[in-house]
């Protein structure tokens, strides 16, 4: 495509911002003064964060993956996003609740089957994202390779780190991690400008957060965050799955738990169900399986007792946000709803009882999130003005001492960039390395907290126990991922690092994915163009076919004749290439061959439609 | 300090209160590295009485022209400069906004060691205190824990009440023996917290 005149937008670049969900995936754009969210090839908003893997390779995303839940249930995989930097022994409880295919060797990291091959949750979410860069790319007519990408703000280093590799994977370059409940207030606070203290309540499909914020002139302070990030409305999906499950076992005198289409019928069945409820006094749950049909009616009532300790469960983490924010409910001027589950009227009730508010609902619960990473996206391409948003870590950063016991260097809910710098020495004479085990978490002992990373300080000169002084600098950055550097404290030269991750991928295994990824969409790419050139070849045959029953051909010298049938011969001949250029070659070929032809039946059919027409 | 980085320019301020500008070269406007010193950077005198609706103020006013997304689209010098500048930033106002940290911070600078105090050392005349308060625990005595308590909250209100008294002395003196009292006081305080908490049952 030829632009007839470009305006020249300065240094600014384009940026989209991303909520990539646990359930749904969203991109959305800062146009001349608002965010909008980016519709899908289908017109969508909502990409289903669902990824089925063909059985001629080649990946399906959104809603079209989402009906192949279904007939493919092997080769398709949701909610990856609860494996998002997490060790095989983190997910044990999730393994029983979610058909995830854990593949043999995932050991150091994760690995889940789809079909006969395996992919890193990074891998997979990666495929999520570059839908959406297509869906972003095709409605803004220009390339996109920079995001800004939300993740839940209780996620930790390793979590944060598996969704930067995601966007490398995937070909975007991940400018800023934003927490997601933080994002949504971004959204709400475009036109208001305005001094107040924001309590944000994001309950999802896998993840909760809260948040508490002071606005300030257009800068928005994270007072404190706090969450879990294991509980979201898949838990309410669970749970009713559970119960239809013993109903129909009862009924049918049959165990279907273990049938995966039959569950996953079951589960679509389920999640209507409770959209309804949000609007109806009741809704049926019904399954239709193998010429069996299952119906459940479930009130309102009774599905407020079933998920009550769900909902409650949030409560814990709001009033300890309360308190490290040093706030009281009646401070809180707004409340800011986030999240598919917010739509419970049990959950917006108890918000309402606990912040002494009425909840905002203005914004799509669903899209909220997009549209402030959107904003954000505005804030770091320069589009958007006297907006800032100063976010805070939500776990204690800590280094293992004497005992198993931690020590805290960062503690949860600074503000973010934030470091500390420890100074640490040799135990014995001539040693040459320091190790330094660094954890994130609340708790005193080391076992109780999340490893994140042993980084070995090397070649130490040898000297006398406790002589050398090397200082360590911890470094969280405003994504929230955790730096580490050190140095001589004596010489002050740069002393070496080198990292251990203790979950996640090493960057020379995202490399080796991007590459790899790289390879995979080029194979696409040249799978396209041949089929594009086949069908081509096929029209252009197909017509030739025709013509040869024309008078128009006869009239052809006996050398046109054959020069068309050698040029049939031969594309047919290139039909079956992998190479695009060939079949190409060919089609233009036959072409050159049949131009005779094509005049002479031009011709013909112009003196027909003369002779048809009276003068 | 040498001139800048960028252009060479000597620097135009000196350290002391000029605002956010000083942080950025007067010639070619680029960001320079920061101060390590927290009161450097916040330009604030070396001094133990800060006012905490004008740090807020300088806080935001500095976030907003040092932070790392404001520095996206320049070159990856000024990106470092920002980042270690934010970090420093919100290392210094966690650390100035809050009377204790703030005292700690000045007394380290100044060569004290302030690091893990060993509340071990049971300051001698808050002895008789633990000693009643450990009894009062182990028989349960709730009245006596709860009198304890209020006891100690009283004490920390006047610790508190003291060391502002000894801040405004240091300020007006800049004596080394007024740090040395604060020391005293700072662990005397620490220690009083740990009764609260241990009264409270939250140790």
């Amino acid at each position: 495509m030829n632009p007839v005149f470009q305006i020249d937008f300065g240094a600014q670049e384009r940026v989209v911002g991303i909520d990539l969900g646990t359930t749904n995936s969203l991109v959305a754009y800062m146009d001349l003064t608002h965010p909008r969210v980016i519709p899908g090839e289908d017109g969508a908003m909502l990409v289903p964060s669902v990824v089925s893997l063909g059985r001629a390779g080649g990946t399906t995303v959104g809603s079209e993956a989402r009906k192949l839940l279904i007939d493919e249930p092997s080769r398709t995989v949701y909610s990856i996003k609860r494996l998002m930097g997490r060790g095989i022994a983190d997910v044990a409880d999730e393994l029983k609740l979610f058909p995830f295919r854990v593949a043999e060797g995932s050991e150091s990291v994760i690995r889940v089957s789809l079909g006969e091959r395996t992919f890193t949750p990074p891998e997979i979410s990666a495929m999520i994202l570059r839908q959406l860069k297509k869906n972003a790319e095709a409605h803004l007519c220009e390339p996109v390779t920079k995001a800004v990408v939300t993740v839940p703000a209780y996620f930790n280093d390793a979590q944060r780190q598996a969704t930067t590799d995601a966007g490398r994977i995937a070909g975007l370059e991940v400018l800023r991690l934003v927490n997601e409940p933080t994002a949504a207030a971004l959204a709400y606070g475009l036109d208001k400008r305005k001094q107040g203290i924001v309590a944000v309540y994001d309950l999802g499909g896998g993840t909760f957060d809260i948040s508490i914020l002071k606005l300030h002139d257009g800068i928005f302070e994270v007072l404190a965050t706090n969450g879990d990030t294991h509980l979201g409305g898949d838990d309410i999906d669970n749970r009713m799955i559970r119960i239809a499950l013993e109903d129909i076992q009862s009924e049918w005198g049959e165990d279907i738990s273990h049938n995966g289409e039959a569950v996953q019928l079951l589960r679509r069945a389920v999640i209507e169900a409770k959209e309804r409820l949000s609007f109806a006094p009741s809704a049926d749950i019904v399954l239709e399986f193998q010429r069996r049909a299952y119906t459940r009616t479930i009130t309102r009532e009774l599905f407020e007792n079933l998920i009550r300790d769900i909902v409650d469960r949030t409560l814990g983490p709001c009033r300890s946000c309360l308190a490290d924010a040093d706030v009281t409910p009646e401070q809180i001027d707004e409340v800011v709803l986030v999240g598919g589950s917010t739509r419970i009227p049990l959950v917006r009730a108890a918000v309402e009882v606990l912040f002494r508010a009425k909840p905002h609902t203005d914004l799509n619960p669903d899209e909220v999130v997009a549209l402030g990473a959107a904003v954000q996206a505005g804030i770091l391409s320069g589009q958007v003005e006297d907006q800032l948003l100063l976010d805070v870590t939500p776990l204690s950063l800590g280094i293992e001492i004497m005992g198993g016991v931690v020590s805290k260097l960062i503690h949860r809910n600074s503000t973010v960039p934030a470091s500390a710098t420890e100074t640490f020495t040799t135990g014995v004479e001539g040693q040459r390395n320091v190790l330094i085990h660094v954890v994130q978490g609340e708790r005193e002992l080391v076992k109780d907290c999340r490893s994140l990373a042993r980084f070995d300080l090397k070649d130490i000169p040898p000297m006398p126990a406790g002589m050398p002084r090397i200082e360590v600098r911890f470094l969280i950055d405003a994504n929230g991922i955790l730096s580490v550097t050190a140095r001589d404290a004596r010489t002050g030269v740069g002393q070496s690092v080198e990292i251990k991750p203790s979950y996640g991928l090493t960057d020379e295994q995202v490399e080796a994915m991007i590459e790899e990824s790289i390879v995979n969409a080029e194979a696409d790419f040249r799978a396209r163009q041949v089929a594009e050139a086949r069908v081509e070849a096929d029209t252009i045959l197909a017509a030739t076919d025709k013509a040869k029953q024309s008078d128009a051909y006869l009239d052809l010298s006996a050398g046109e004749r054959k020069g068309i049938a050698t040029a049939v011969n031969m594309l047919l001949l290139a039909y079956h290439s992998d190479d695009h250029l060939i079949i190409r070659e060919q089609i233009e070929k036959l072409n050159a061959a049949t131009m005779t032809l094509a005049e002479n039946m031009m011709n013909a059919a112009v003196g027909r439609a003369l002779k048809g027409t009276k003068i | 300090m040498s001139g800048c980085w960028n252009c060479g320019a000597p620097p135009a301020f000196t350290g002391r209160d000029t605002g956010e500008e000083a942080h950025f070269c007067a010639g070619c406007g680029s960001l320079q590295p920061p101060p390590s010193n927290y009161f450097d950077f916040f330009g604030l005198e070396r001094k133990l009485g800060v006012d905490a609706g004008a740090l807020d103020l300088r806080f935001y006013a500095l976030s907003r022209r040092l932070h790392p997304d404001l520095f996206f689209r320049r070159g990856e010098r000024e990106r470092q400069y920002s980042l270690d500048s934010t970090a420093i930033l919100n290392d210094a106002y966690r650390t100035l906004k809050d009377p204790v940290k703030r005292a700690e911070y000045l007394l380290k600078e100044n060569g004290f060691d302030v690091g893990e105090q060993k509340s071990a050392n049971v300051p001698p005349e808050l002895l008789e205190e633990v000693f009643e308060l450990n009894m009062a625990l182990e028989e349960s005595a709730k009245e006596e824990v709860a009198a304890a308590l209020s006891k100690f909250r009283s004490m920390l209100g006047e610790s508190d009440a003291e060391m502002a008294r000894q801040f405004e002395r240091y300020d007006r003196s800049f004596d080394r023996g007024v740090l040395v009292e604060i020391r005293g006081l700072l662990n005397r305080r620490k220690y009083i917290r740990n009764l609260i908490e241990t009264a409270n049952g939250t140790r």
